[in-house]
């Protein structure tokens, strides 16, 4: 399964943030370190901001900063804010075959909504410390 | 008309303010009653019979038998208990944990009471030798999954399946 840019480039944003959760981090810093145009991470901070992940700091050394539970707030909390993983209904003029590979679809999606919604915050950031750090 | 299930209201607990005021130990007799009224809390649906029969199964476990039930108590007060038990070659799976119950009070949640509990559970396992601890959730029980998680378990590698089994077909007169 693959999330799309925007999906990816929030749960980063979001990892960075819940990881030190005092800071104001400016979007010019993740927007580099992701490799991202900062016009193009701001629409995707704004849209965190609005659903209350994060808030705005102004002023000097201004940015943003997290604003949520880390123990509360899931993977899909953040994803369902950017992409639906949601099988498309049953259409009732499609072939058997169709209809039979939607159910084995809708299946996968079930797995992965519940995968994404039972990890929260806190545990991706104990996830990434199980993992090899980078040179 | 359908029965209404029975819900004892609990009274109020006095609230642990961590893991710390807690002890863990086995489940003795005169816990069942509260353990029946924490779960009737937490499903809403009392389950009297159920839990004498867990009790007989898992609460004199004869030596050897490697079953646990324990609880989880703040003074005299069930706050939590958990009933685990080691499986053998189930669907060729060398020996591991089975933890198939667990439940705190809502009033004393992210009190680490679970974590305590699940501990004491792994101890158990590893003493005995086991090196591997599964349990099985509803995919929407999102609030115990997310426990689970933020205690290091992940996806095994096996899918649960299931089947309705529609009524059989009425026999027709020989």
């Amino acid at each position: 399964m693959k999330l799309q840019v925007n999906t990816m480039l929030a749960l980063y944003s979001v990892m960075e943030f819940a990881a030190d959760p005092q800071r104001h981090i400016p979007a010019a810093e993740i927007a580099e370190k992701y490799g991202v145009s900062s016009h193009h991470l701001a629409k995707v901070l704004a849209e965190l901001a609005r659903a209350g992940v994060v808030e705005s700091v102004r002023g000097v050394g201004g940015g943003y900063r997290f604003a949520a539970n880390v123990r509360r707030l899931t993977l899909m909390d953040v994803i369902q804010l950017f992409e639906d993983i949601y099988s498309p209904p049953r259409d009732e003029h499609a072939n058997p075959v169709d209809h039979a590979l939607g159910t084995v679809l809708a299946e996968i999606d079930q797995m992965a909504r519940a995968t994404f919604s039972s990890i929260t915050i806190a545990t991706m950031l104990r996830l990434v410390q199980r993992e090899p750090q980078e040179r | 008309m359908k029965p209404r299930p029975t819900v004892r209201r609990r009274p109020p607990a006095a609230l642990p303010p961590t893991s710390g005021a807690v002890t863990v130990r086995a489940v003795r007799r005169g816990d069942l009653e509260q353990v029946i009224a924490l779960d009737a809390t937490v499903t809403g649906l009392e389950k009297r019979s159920y839990w004498e029969r867990v009790y007989r199964r898992y609460g004199h476990a004869p030596r050897g038998e490697q079953r646990w039930f324990l609880v989880a108590v703040a003074g005299s007060e069930v706050v939590g208990f958990l009933i685990g038990e080691v499986r053998d070659w189930e669907f060729g799976s060398p020996p591991c944990g089975w933890l198939f119950a667990i439940d705190i009070d809502p009033r004393v949640r992210q009190a680490g009471i679970g974590t305590r509990l699940l501990s004491a559970l792994s101890e158990a396992l590893r003493a005995v030798g086991v090196r591997k601890l599964r349990t099985l959730l509803a995919n929407d029980n999102t609030l115990i999954l997310s426990f689970f998680r933020s205690q290091g378990m992940m996806a095994a590698p096996m899918i649960p399946l299931e089947m309705d089994l529609p009524p059989a077909p009425a026999r027709g007169r020989a």
